[in-house]
């Protein structure tokens, strides 16, 4: 039972990282293509500034959490994908400094140095997490020692790239409609139109991933065993249209709701697909790491439970005050006051 | 070399390099919240702008300490995945409650403190950087538990081929973690002292904003001596721990080979590790060590030839570490006491004031000898008396942590460089002129 509890948080987490850190990812990735100059630039950096290291510490938590449920899952996952997730790990490095660095020298230069770093920083995270996730879904070569057979190039399958091109493309629209919530004049119209045109390509990707993950994965097995669940990937699809519709109507703030909601969606998609396994094998279903031979014992799964319900909803209050409290368009005079 | 020896060398350079910068954030942040307290108790406009200024120095820092932290805990899964799975039971459990209780807090209320000048009344603002300063000390709390459970396994029992949870009261409560954290944080508000003092030390010989930082430099030194001072007491009890429950660290920490009764320290010691002695032995002080150690001249100390080969730490290493760290702590309290007595004379000091510029680095030096007596000292084991270092790893090519490693090497640096350059510049331009440009208020 406490494993189940587990294996439904660990997706939780991993969901609402996404959902948060998915705006700052897809924002940094689109910088050049929606900032003409650097007034604009600095409103873009000024709409992810309050927030995406408090986003971040979600990754930390889900990985935290990983190794504190379910220990040889975090072992073999983080050594089998141990180059992706290096990867990962430089770009957000520079990710992270840039917002702390870009302003410290007049120069253009050094910003042009920190914005590129930022774009890098920012997609190759989403691309290798949907990449890492695709996988994940489909099954990775592990043998009975919990080894995995295979290299980053293992995880370069049709399949892993479309969950890495998905993602991206989930984060691009949900940064641009963050922008569009945050900025005015000629950039939140640049903003709002891009969401929309990127919503395009998002709703092929979504299409073509969830047939493929017909083809690619046993997602569905769990599915079709209890229809019930097909209200997630339901969630999914639904947030993906309103998306659309709020965009037409020029509601913002619902527009990047149900974009949120498409993601936390589709993430849970996979994951309730999964259960129990947590890395299946595609050697042999036999070697699969699942909620059950890959967890903590009783105590330390009651112990971070209570831990969890805790602390998880004071957090989850102090962000969204911290949201609150940042929730205007950020505007060129504030940023004036804070860099100095 | 092997997949080991490169998983060695990259956990080394990512901690020591993380390292650099969470000391200076631990202490600093302190030190900004009293400043901010200060301006809100009093509305002297000068110890906003002391806040505002070091919390520019804090921010770059942060945000460097921040990003290398990430590593840290992807580093126990990427390369140390066969501890990760015996550990992660009581290891994996403490990092997330460090990242669910302290990590949060301390990155969303930095942004706060950041962004919220204009936002948020002075005693709301002044919280968040409290928030800061306590969540970033709880965070260090948490590893610091973690690391004292690799020091001193409590509250565990050996089931299914990995070590679960007995008592996790047990493991929180144990006296050599507590130990730990206090020594480790009194050394990060050295560094924090050290670091104002250094800074204020450079604008004060140039008679810059004399007051500004005439008020930096005392706030700096009152909380350097109090930890210098405390340090050298801590420490003390702190190596009586460790003659208990590390008898092999200690004896490496001393060079010290053969058990005797009533052990000596010497003055000036060369290890000579290959033939399991000492080269030079200088100034010997009878019962000194077994005084140290146990709190009794008689006491008898366990030398490392009582100990098998393949349980010995490498001894130069550890031995050098603890030396240097032990100096310079005494020098800390030498600098501090002087300071203090000079403290209404600062400016008819430049001697000292120049040597507090370049004094700097030093506490940071100490930290980081520390931190290789701590984990050093602790070899061959990565838990102490229950886990081999070299059965902990993963089972990785080491074609893969070679790159990765000397990708930290030129990342880290590039980073360290920018880092210093920036703080560098930021701390010689000084604080923002006092008829600060206040702009459209909030209303």
């Amino acid at each position: 039972m406490l494993e189940t509890i587990w294996f439904v948080l660990w997706g939780v987490l991993w969901a609402v990282y996404f959902m948060l850190d998915g705006y700052d990812l897809g924002l940094g990735t689109l910088l050049p293509i929606l900032a003409k100059d650097d007034a604009e630039k600095r409103i873009v950096y000024g709409a992810m500034g309050p927030h995406w290291d408090g986003n971040e510490v979600w990754l930390i938590t889900a990985g935290g959490v990983t190794f504190a449920a379910f220990p040889t899952t975090y072992a073999v996952m983080f050594s089998g994908l141990y180059s992706a997730l290096m990867l990962i790990l430089f770009a957000l490095i520079l990710r992270g400094v840039t917002f702390a660095f870009r302003g410290g020298l007049d120069s253009p230069g050094w910003r042009k140095l920190w914005d590129l770093c930022l774009v890098v920083g920012s997609f190759l995270p989403g691309l290798l997490l949907g990449v890492a996730f695709a996988n994940i879904f489909r099954g990775l070569p592990i043998d009975q020692d919990g080894i995995f057979q295979g290299t980053l190039f293992t995880l370069l399958n049709p399949y892993g790239l479309a969950g890495g091109v998905l993602f991206v493309l989930f984060f691009m629209v949900h940064g641009s409609l963050w922008l569009a919530i945050k900025s005015e004049g000629e950039l939140h119209r640049r903003a709002a139109a891009l969401a929309g045109k990127l919503w395009w390509a998002l709703l092929v990707m979504a299409v073509i991933f969830l047939l493929a993950t017909r083809r690619a994965t046993h997602l569905y097995d769990n599915y079709l065993a209890n229809p019930l669940l097909f209200l997630i990937p339901a969630v999914a699809v639904a947030g993906l249209i309103m998306v659309k519709i709020f965009l037409g109507r020029q509601a913002w703030w619902r527009a990047w709701f149900a974009s949120a909601a498409a993601i936390v969606g589709t993430t849970l998609f996979g994951v309730a697909g999964l259960y129990p396994n947590l890395l299946p094998s595609s050697l042999d279903p036999a070697f699969s790491l699942t909620a059950f031979n890959s967890s903590s014992s009783q105590l330390t799964l009651k112990i971070m439970l209570g831990v969890a319900l805790t602390f998880v909803p004071i957090v989850i209050a102090y962000q969204v005050w911290s949201h609150l409290l940042f929730k205007d368009k950020v505007k060129e005079e504030d940023l004036a006051y804070e860099e100095s | 070399m092997d997949a080991l020896w490169l998983s060695r060398l990259q956990f080394a350079a990512a901690t020591f390099f993380h390292f650099i910068f969470v000391p200076l954030t631990l202490g600093l942040s302190l030190l900004i919240a009293i400043m901010e307290t200060k301006y809100v108790r009093t509305g002297d406009e000068e110890y906003k702008r002391m806040a505002r200024f070091w919390g520019k120095l804090f921010i770059i820092n942060f945000a460097v300490g921040v990003v290398t932290g990430i590593t840290l805990e992807f580093q126990f899964g990427t390369n140390w995945s066969r501890y990760s799975k015996y550990v992660g039971d009581i290891f994996g459990s403490l990092l997330a409650i460090e990242a669910t209780v302290a990590f949060f807090l301390e990155s969303t209320f930095l942004a706060v403190w950041i962004f919220g000048w204009n936002r948020l009344s002075p005693k709301l603002h002044c919280l968040a950087i409290w928030l800061v300063a306590g969540a970033s000390n709880l965070s260090a709390l948490w590893i610091l538990i973690a690391n004292g459970w690799m020091q001193h396994p409590v509250g565990y029992t050996l089931r299914g081929g990995r070590a679960e949870l007995t008592d996790f009261i047990a493991i929180i409560t144990q006296p050599f973690s507590w130990q730990i954290f206090f020594h480790t944080i009194s050394g990060a508000y050295i560094v924090a002292g050290f670091f104002v003092m250094g800074v204020s030390a450079y604008h004060l010989l140039r008679r810059h904003e004399v007051a500004f930082f005439t008020k930096s430099f005392r706030l700096g030194l009152v909380f350097a001596l109090i930890f210098s001072a405390g340090e050298v007491f801590q420490g003390h009890i702190h190596g009586g721990e460790v003659a208990k429950i590390q008898p092999t660290k200690l004896a490496a920490m001393e060079s010290f080979w053969e058990t005797k009764a009533n052990a000596p320290m010497y003055l000036l010691v060369v290890p000579d590790e290959k033939n399991e002695r000492n080269a030079i032995e200088f100034g010997p002080l009878p019962g000194v060590l077994s005084m140290l150690a146990y709190h009794s001249p008689t006491a008898t100390v366990k030398g490392l030839k009582d100990f098998p080969p393949e349980d010995r730490p490498p001894v130069t290493l550890t031995f050098l570490a603890f030396r240097l760290m032990v100096g310079l702590g005494f020098l800390f309290v030498l600098l501090t006491v002087w300071g203090w007595l000079k403290r209404d004379r600062l400016l008819d000091n430049p001697g000292y004031l120049k040597l507090m510029l370049y004094a700097i680095p030093l506490p940071y030096i100490a930290l980081q000898a520390g931190w290789i007596v701590t984990e050093v000292g602790r070899q061959p084991w990565i838990v102490y008396g229950l886990m081999r270092t070299k059965d902990a790893v993963s089972p990785i090519a080491a074609s893969q942590v070679g790159i990765s490693l000397a990708a930290f090497v030129l990342v880290y640096s590039l980073l360290g460089a920018a880092a210093f350059y920036l703080m560098t510049k930021v701390a010689k331009q000084g604080p923002e002129p006092l008829t600060v440009p206040v702009t459209a208020e909030e209303v």
